[in-house]
């Protein structure tokens, strides 16, 4: 592991170092993937551009209008304990809560477990349920896109080479709203999911107006399971509904078979998640 | 290209040459001699290199040691005070809390972050704090007491 370092203060600063440094260049949040990756070898950066000296781009904040917004460097320690985010986008601060250990938390930031686009990551499932929407900034100024299209494949993103995520804004939250994410590890801490489901369901007279069911770990992205999303909505949730749901969510799943797990134990896994997370998404927004 | 840093580590400031690809850890064992804190893993999942820094507790080995200018360093060495042990070290004899004592350091640096930020933990709390420590010898019953009779102690 050998590379320059850079610190950086603004954002038109850090575009215009990976602009100077090319493909050599590679952005520094928290360090906690990109460290490892670096040691191992497996990618090999000649410059690392250190953006955690901007300032204002860790803050959590609340605005009734936009919902919640979360800048990118946020520490993943920082987002499960906010008091903003356990009120407003709870499954959020309990996604954050399963990643690592609390020394990696306390350092790995949002942007980054965005950015690395880990097939199995934590943080992009909940917050796709929930409609997050990414800010992005690059030589042409800011963008904005739903957070599901920043993932093209395992460890890549549609960023441009000059781009970073900046901030993630996630709506506010309707009355009737229920969410959940579960996800399924052999041990309990430390460890990855060998598949994850996070559901989003709204209630209105008993009906569902409105969900999201999106699958971690059993596809080369975090994706939406629409099928199943499409026949839960106008329905009255019951037992039969769900049951459907969650088979067409296993079938929509396209997990590979590695080291951790096999493709048809991830299928049986998503159908077993997706139930369950439907179930308390549905209790919660009965309850809400 | 080496460069000069300040690093501030027990309250003490120290001047050290570094390589921008040097991590803390190796800075510290290797420039300021504090070979209390481990070298274990070297990927952030056995905790032995924890140390605190700015009230929390990180794995040495995943921050480069330029990114610790002008933050406070704690590392194990800065653990004990000048009345002698810290109560957590007082108690992890007193319990038996280790055995080969490599992971030790990381441990009680993870158990004190823990303590400064919750005085009363539960057990569920002492075990999640401790999640990013493993320890190969003694099993984790008796860390757990130990942290929970320290915690008492450092509340009286």
């Amino acid at each position: 592991m050998r590379f320059e370092y850079s610190e950086v203060a603004s954002l038109d600063e850090a575009v215009s170092l990976l602009r100077q440094y090319g493909d050599g260049a590679h952005v520094l949040a928290g360090g906690t993937d990109i460290l490892v990756m670096a040691k191992e070898e497996r990618v090999n950066p000649e410059h690392l551009i250190d953006i955690k000296p901007i300032q204002g781009m860790a803050e959590i904040t609340w605005d009734g209008q936009r919902g919640l917004k979360i800048g990118a460097l946020a520490t993943i320690r920082a987002i499960e304990r906010s008091s903003l985010v356990m009120e407003k986008a709870p499954v959020v601060s309990q996604a954050a809560h399963l990643l690592g250990s609390v020394q990696i938390r306390n350092r790995a930031t949002v942007g980054g477990n965005l950015c690395q686009a880990v097939p199995s990551a934590e943080m992009p499932p909940p917050l796709i349920a929930l409609g997050a929407t990414a800010r992005i900034f690059g030589p042409n100024g800011y963008r904005t896109i739903p957070l599901e299209h920043l993932f093209v494949g395992p460890r890549r993103t549609s960023l441009g080479r000059q781009e970073l995520l900046v901030e993630l804004e996630v709506p506010a939250v309707p009355a009737n709203t229920g969410s959940a994410y579960l996800r399924f590890s052999p041990r309990k801490a430390m460890d990855l999911a060998i598949a994850s489901a996070a559901a989003m369901v709204r209630l209105d007279d008993g009906r569902c107006s409105e969900c999201r069911i999106v699958l971690g770990a059993v596809a080369p992205t975090p994706i939406r399971a629409t099928k199943a999303e499409d026949t839960l909505r106008g329905e009255r949730p019951g037992a039969g509904v769900i049951e459907r749901a969650a088979e067409l969510a296993a079938a929509e799943a396209m997990p590979i078979s590695d080291i951790r797990a096999s493709a048809e134990y991830r299928r049986e896994l998503v159908k077993v998640l997706v139930r369950r997370a439907l179930l308390q998404s549905i209790a919660a927004a009965g309850a809400s | 290209m080496k460069r000069s840093i300040e690093l501030t580590v027990n309250g003490e400031t120290h001047n050290v040459f570094v390589e921008p690809w040097w991590t803390l850890k190796d800075v510290l064992r290797e420039q300021l001699g504090l070979t209390g804190t481990k070298t274990g893993c070297e990927e952030g999942d056995c905790g032995a290199c924890t140390v605190i820094m700015e009230g929390k507790a990180v794995n040495s080995c995943l921050v480069l040691a330029v990114e610790a200018r002008g933050k406070a360093v704690t590392t194990i060495e800065g653990l004990a005070g000048p009345d002698g042990l810290h109560p957590l070290q007082e108690a992890f004899i007193e319990y038996g809390a280790f055995q080969c004592g490599y992971c030790t350091p990381g441990v009680l640096m993870s158990a004190r972050a823990l303590l400064d930020e919750n005085p009363n933990p539960s057990i569920a709390q002492i075990r999640e704090a401790l999640a990013g420590n493993l320890c190969r010898c003694t099993g984790y019953i008796k860390i757990e007491q130990a942290v929970l009779a320290a915690a008492g102690k450092l509340r009286s």
